[in-house]
């Protein structure tokens, strides 16, 4: 038998996981509701819709970032319940193809979430959006959840087989995402023109979260196969 | 064919510079089913791990599959089948989806997903159902039959009759025994003697590490 090629590979875990998350429903049933709910609380908590108006776009990636943790500790998860990734693992399955493909998956779902977060913002927080701040909102969301994507699939990996993996995600997710989270927000201030900004401001941002995905892409893909490994 | 698949000349396994295999010299023909047998520690996972690649050979000379242990073990990796004792399935898929997720991961076909089914005793009924449902001995097998999809040429259990009941263990025996007429080498390590002896061709003893005829 030859070794699996990354195409296979990837569209191979690609599909499981989407799968999985089909038949388990965690996104519909837990994470979307959880979400939707840290959106309700930031409205309580600020109760003022001017301010909620300015601070949208921030709102909308915290609940982002938090939700994301759930998926990411879903994603391997499923992977550490039969040690079904030491399987993959130890049949020399190349591992570049299986974090391209858990980190698709990852993306995917969180296009799902971020795209009800925004809705949720528009409805609840009263904030408008005009065509180009649509095509700006749409490019931000495709670029974070990407760079999101693969830094999740990263460090879910690395925290995979700790203990306290619960835990330590966070303590060492949060911090990395920290570049994400502000040009994200920036980026969807301006597309939501929050406090006067132009739409034409956040393209800059886009560009910084076009970078980082490309950075985690490469440097994940190289990475995620000897940290699993060890 | 090779028929000499394994082939170990005072090789040495180390884990964190302790020699856990010291001087292992010993062979497995095409077709046999090997029992490992000895106590607790003596050497029989780290053995089972290093002939799946998974551990590098310190000293000595070893091959597998006609492939150089010391030189390149990735190739090894995907023509051997490791078995521990969990199954590296996923709870929420269902016994066919599992074996198709091997089946794209390696190119084989749906032929060879029913076949795979019908060798371990899957009925048609069982593939449509979630693992997470499946009795251990029906884990175990469709376990057994992603080895057979992977179309894995030496198989290397590592307690495969735990946490099974006897119906269980007399399904397991059976669907060793047809993997092996269906060509695969099986290399495993039990403390069910009386069983394991049954099933085994040849035995071979470890003990603090040395691994003799036994």
């Amino acid at each position: 038998m030859s070794r699996p090629n990354n195409g296979r590979v990837f569209s191979a875990v690609l599909i499981k996981d989407l799968r999985i998350e089909f038949r388990s429903r965690v996104l519909m049933n837990q994470v979307l509701p959880f979400a939707g709910l840290v959106m309700i609380m930031f409205a309580f908590a600020l109760d003022n819709d001017d301010v909620l108006q300015r601070v949208a776009g921030g709102l909308v990636w915290l609940a982002t970032l938090f939700s994301s943790l759930i998926i990411i500790q879903r994603s391997f998860a499923v992977e550490a319940a039969d040690q079904a990734l030491d399987s993959l693992r130890v049949a020399g399955i190349d591992l570049a193809g299986v974090y391209f493909g858990k980190a698709i998956a990852l993306t995917i779902k969180l296009i799902v979430l971020d795209f009800v977060l925004l809705v949720t913002a528009m409805l609840l927080y009263r904030v408008d959006l005009t065509g180009s701040g649509l095509v700006l909102l749409v490019t931000c969301v495709l670029g974070s959840t990407t760079g999101l994507g693969f830094v999740g699939t990263l460090y879910g990996g690395l925290t995979a087989g700790a203990k306290g993996r619960e835990t330590l995600l966070p303590l060492l997710l949060l911090p990395v995402v920290a570049p994400v989270l502000i040009a994200a927000t920036r980026a969807t201030e301006a597309a939501f023109a929050s406090g006067g900004a132009q739409t034409s401001e956040g393209w800059a941002w886009v560009g910084l979260l076009a970078v980082f995905a490309a950075v985690f892409g490469v440097g994940g893909s190289l990475a995620f196969g000897p940290l699993i490994d060890e | 064919m090779v028929s000499e698949v394994i082939s170990f000349v005072d090789a040495v396994i180390a884990y964190d510079n302790f020699p856990a295999v010291a001087g292992a010299t010993f062979s497995v023909d095409s077709g046999e089913i090997i029992l490992l047998q000895g106590p607790n520690g003596a050497g029989k996972t780290t053995l089972l791990r290093a002939c799946a690649g998974l551990l590098p050979i310190a000293r000595g000379n070893a091959t597998v599959l006609g492939v150089d242990l010391k030189s390149d073990r990735a190739t090894v990796r995907s023509q051997v089948g490791l078995l521990g004792h969990s199954n590296g399935l996923y709870q929420d898929l269902t016994v066919a989806e599992n074996i198709g997720f091997w089946s794209r991961l390696v190119g084989a076909g749906n032929e060879d997903i029913a076949q795979a089914m019908r060798l371990m005793g899957l009925s048609e009924r069982l593939s449509a159902v979630k693992v997470s449902n499946l009795s251990a001995g029906q884990r175990r097998r469709c376990a057994l039959a992603t080895l057979i999809v992977r179309r894995a040429r030496l198989w290397l259990l590592d307690e495969p009759h735990a946490g099974l009941d006897a119906q269980g263990r007399d399904e397991l025996d059976k669907t060793l025994r047809s993997a092996r007429d269906a060509g695969a080498t099986v290399v495993f390590a039990s403390h069910e003697i009386d069983r394991a002896q049954a099933l085994a061709t040849r035995r071979l003893k470890v003990t603090s590490g040395v691994v003799s005829e036994a």
